[in-house]
């Protein structure tokens, strides 16, 4: 029984894969034209590799201009993400990419709302813990609440965990917003 | 290593293999026999796979295209899901014709395409293309299989995709690394999609409800379409039971022919843009219209805000989008046809339902009226060879045997579905919703593949048919008797009539120079021709070619000027609808906003 390997050198006229490299996580800024389709440009080049998205986000950010902002978390091997980049690159409606995971530091936000349902220690708990974590009640019956949390991804998420035990139900997350740290804009930064 | 393989295999009944060999293992499980394929780099593997065994046959045909559209008629003809092997790049794009005329048509296939290996994906490599993303729009469904433990689940999934709900085809794009790779496959079992569940039985009280409204309906028609066929038989013999029960008159459109007997008294016709008189005029004047797998299209309603203004619509289909769409209608029901009309035909006993008979008795009294008409007539020729007539002489010499017919996209298409006398379903294939010309002869191939001893004739143009001719090599390699039967204008001849009646006779790029011989054509292919010119040598060239055994290109010459009628121009009501004497008028009948809709 042979393995893939020897068997695809041989009947193939396709080059070998590049030796392994680590997968990584990046959060890429895209700045495009609001124009129709422009999304499904976007994400197409994604989808066509057969690349997940982690999250998105997408609104006009310039309305005299129509521009939009979108920030898209993506996982690959530095090769491939230098390549989806430098493909967004060449989209005729994108203006700018920036790679805010190299370069200066960046600050990256998340804002949830996360439903739970309970009574009694419950529901005292669930608000202590809130709390704990700067989150918002936006809205309340006698047995639920509705909180609004932002934060970096890690602080979500553990808030989320910590809310299943108490009576979670239902969340709903925006996905990331970044930014750089520092004076400058976008427009401004090296790729 | 290989002994804990085996004794996982041994452990879980699944069984080690290539993901090559997983794909024809799993065509043979879901009991394809045929496949239509093309090889190249990218589906080496399979090829190679396919060479060793003998569950799959293979049919090699010419041009993707060719391959998807023999598919079609495979499946339209069969009921079967259609399959198709193509290679990246080129082969991948040579199929999206064949796939979009698919979708538009709900044919169910199942597509694999071969694709790079997994890691140059997005580098621009030799014979790379987005399969996935190019295929999107005009699949019901798609996949990447990027590993090859996902590849039986994924083969199994496209099928029952393909087959459901409102049928499609479904691309499958496989790596060649995925070919390659071992992993376990197993068979199909009855398994839950996530979240894919069509609804399959109508609303009970929605029933209740129609059956009501068509004991109350005092001019009723029933209004079929190419659901009714995709449904499957049972379909057919319900719908003709529920006619037959209430006494209403039926019409139907070009995808829906057969579903009803055409030589049964109730049937209308076809109706739409070049239906019968009878058909569009009940259509616009009954006060009860029940649409059964059929979807409003533009080439049925003609002006949307002057389409049957005065009834109320029962709309049947399985795909909910196409409730209110085009048309906004007062009783939904979403299910599968053949399991809606049986509930129907229950319903209607069980509640004593009887029809309106004087209502009906005057309404049968109108239709006939309009049937007086006698919309579809011609003026025949001793000198020249009328195409209605040729059609009517074909149907006659080939009625009593068992024939299905295809058709290319143009005049001689509408002339098929009006001369031709379908009395059963899935006899009739031909390319709908997306008028692909070239589809006719190579969905004949796949029809004879399918029935390889029934009579099996393309109705064709001779434009048309040179899109897709070279699949008479395949014919002729695979034995295949198919029989071309062109309707030879010299004309692109729907073109012609749209210019001659809306652009001022300017007959610009129409005319096809340089036509080339067929009947030398077909002896180059190794296949028989056959021309006819007068109509008194008609009956005899038909049964020469009914007789021989082998593909044949019939060159029938027929009257370049012929025009086909009824028409309702673009943009015009039915009852505005334009017969074959009043060609002369039709310029004043077209209106300016008309000449923009096609
Ligand atoms: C692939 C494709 N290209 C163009 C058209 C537009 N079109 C519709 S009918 C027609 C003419 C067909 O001519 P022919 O096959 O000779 O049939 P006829 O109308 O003369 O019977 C054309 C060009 C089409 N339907 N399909
Ligand atoms: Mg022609």
């Amino acid at each position: 029984m042979n393995t893939a390997t020897p068997a695809n050198t041989a009947t193939t006229h396709y080059p070998a894969a590049a030796v392994d490299q680590g997968i990584e996580t990046r959060t890429l800024c895209v700045l495009v034209d609001n124009e129709p389709g422009v999304l499904a440009r976007v994400i197409g080049l994604f989808s066509g590799r057969g690349y997940n998205i982690d999250s998105l986000t997408v609104s006009e950010t310039e309305h005299q201009k129509h521009l939009s902002r979108i920030t898209i978390v993506t996982r690959g091997t530095p090769m491939v993400l230098e390549q989806i980049k430098n493909q967004l690159d060449r989209l005729v409606p994108v203006h700018r990419v920036v790679d805010l995971s190299a370069g200066g530091p960046a600050i990256a936000r998340e804002l949830a709302m996360v439903k739970v349902r309970g009574t009694g220690e419950m529901r005292m708990e669930a608000l202590r813990l809130a709390d704990a974590f700067r989150a918002r009640v936006i809205d309340a019956t006698t047995e639920s609440f509705v909180f609004e949390i932002t934060g970096a991804s890690d602080k979500i998420e553990s808030f989320i965990n910590l809310m299943i035990p108490v009576g979670l139900v239902e969340v709903s997350r925006t996905g990331v917003v970044a930014i750089a740290r520092g004076p400058e804009a976008m427009q401004d930064r090296a790729g | 290593m290989t002994g804990a393989k085996t004794e996982t295999q041994a452990s879980t009944e699944t069984i080690e293999m290539t993901g090559a060999e997983m794909v024809i293992r799993a065509l043979a499980d879901q009991g394809v026999e045929h496949i239509f394929g093309y090889p190249g780099g990218a589906v080496l593997p399979i090829y190679d796979a396919l060479f060793q065994q003998n569950m799959v046959q293979h049919v090699l045909v010419r041009h993707e295209q060719g391959a998807v559209h023999a598919a079609e008629g495979y499946a339209r003809s069969t009921g079967k899901v259609g399959t198709v092997l193509v290679t990246s790049g080129p082969g991948a794009t040579n199929a999206v014709t064949g796939l979009t005329d698919a979708l538009c048509d709900s044919v169910p296939l199942v597509v694999i395409t071969g694709q790079v290996p997994t890691h140059l994906i997005g580098n621009d490599a030799f014979q790379e293309c987005d399969t996935v993303g190019i295929t999107r729009p005009c699949t019901k469904y798609n996949y990447l299989v990027k590993s090859v433990a996902d590849l039986p689940r994924v083969l199994h999934e496209a099928f029952h995709i393909a087959a459901s709900g409102r049928p499609g085809p479904v691309v499958v794009d496989i790596p060649k690394d995925v070919q390659f790779a071992k992993g376990h496959y197993f068979k199909p079992n009855e398994f839950q999609h996530k979240g894919y569940r069509p609804k399959r039985k109508g609303d009970p009280d929605k029933i209740e409800q129609a059956v009501a409204m068509m004991a109350a309906a005092k001019r009723p028609v029933f209004y079929t379409g190419g659901g009714v066929i995709n449904s499957g038989p049972a379909a057919s013999k319900r719908l003709r039971e529920l006619v037959k029960l209430t006494g209403f008159p039926i019409t139907s459109t070009l995808m829906g022919l057969g579903a009803y007997p055409a030589a049964d008294p109730q049937w209308l016709g076809m109706l739409g843009m070049h239906g019968t008189w009878e058909a569009n005029w009940s259509m616009h004047d009954c006060d009860l219209m029940i649409a059964v797998g059929a979807r409003f299209d533009d080439r049925i309603t003609g002006r949307l805000d002057a389409f049957s203004p005065g009834s109320k619509k029962i709309h049947i289909d399985i795909d909910p989008s196409s409730i209110n769409k085009n048309v906004k209608v007062d009783l939904p029901i979403v299910g599968d046809c053949a399991h809606v009309l049986q509930d129907m035909l229950q319903a209607w006993r069980a509640g004593g339902y009887a029809a309106d008979k004087k209502g009906l008795t005057a309404w049968w009294a109108q239709i006939d009226k309009w049937r007086a008409k006698k919309s579809l007539a011609y003026r025949n020729s001793d000198e020249i060879i009328k195409p209605q007539y040729a059609i009517q002489r074909l149907y006659e010499l080939t009625k009593d045997r068992d024939t299905y017919i295809t058709t290319e996209v143009g005049q001689h298409q509408m002339w098929a579905a009006q001369f031709y006398q379908f009395q059963e379903p899935t006899r009739w294939m031909t390319s709908g919703g997306l008028g692909t010309m070239g589809y006719g002869l190579p969905a004949a191939v796949g029809v004879q593949l399918a029935h390889p001893n029934s009579l099996v004739i393309d109705i064709a143009g001779e434009a048309s048919v040179l899109m897709t001719m070279q699949e008479m090599s395949t014919a002729v390699q695979f034995g295949l008797p198919i029989k071309v039967f062109i309707l030879n204008n010299q004309y692109m001849g729907m073109v012609r009539q749209w210019q001659e009646l809306l652009h001022g006779g300017r007959y610009s790029h129409s005319y096809t120079d340089a036509l080339p011989d067929f009947v030398k054509l077909a002896e180059a292919y190794h296949a028989h021709g056959i021309r006819c010119q007068h109509p008194r040598e008609l009956d005899d060239r038909i049964r020469e070619m009914i007789e021989v055994q082998k593909p044949v290109i019939f060159d029938c010459v027929v009257d370049p000027a012929e025009n086909c009628f009824p028409m309702i121009p673009s943009g015009r009501a039915h009852n505005e609808m334009l017969l074959g004497d009043a060609a002369t008028r039709v310029e004043d009948a077209v209106t300016e906003e008309g000449k923009m809709l096609v």
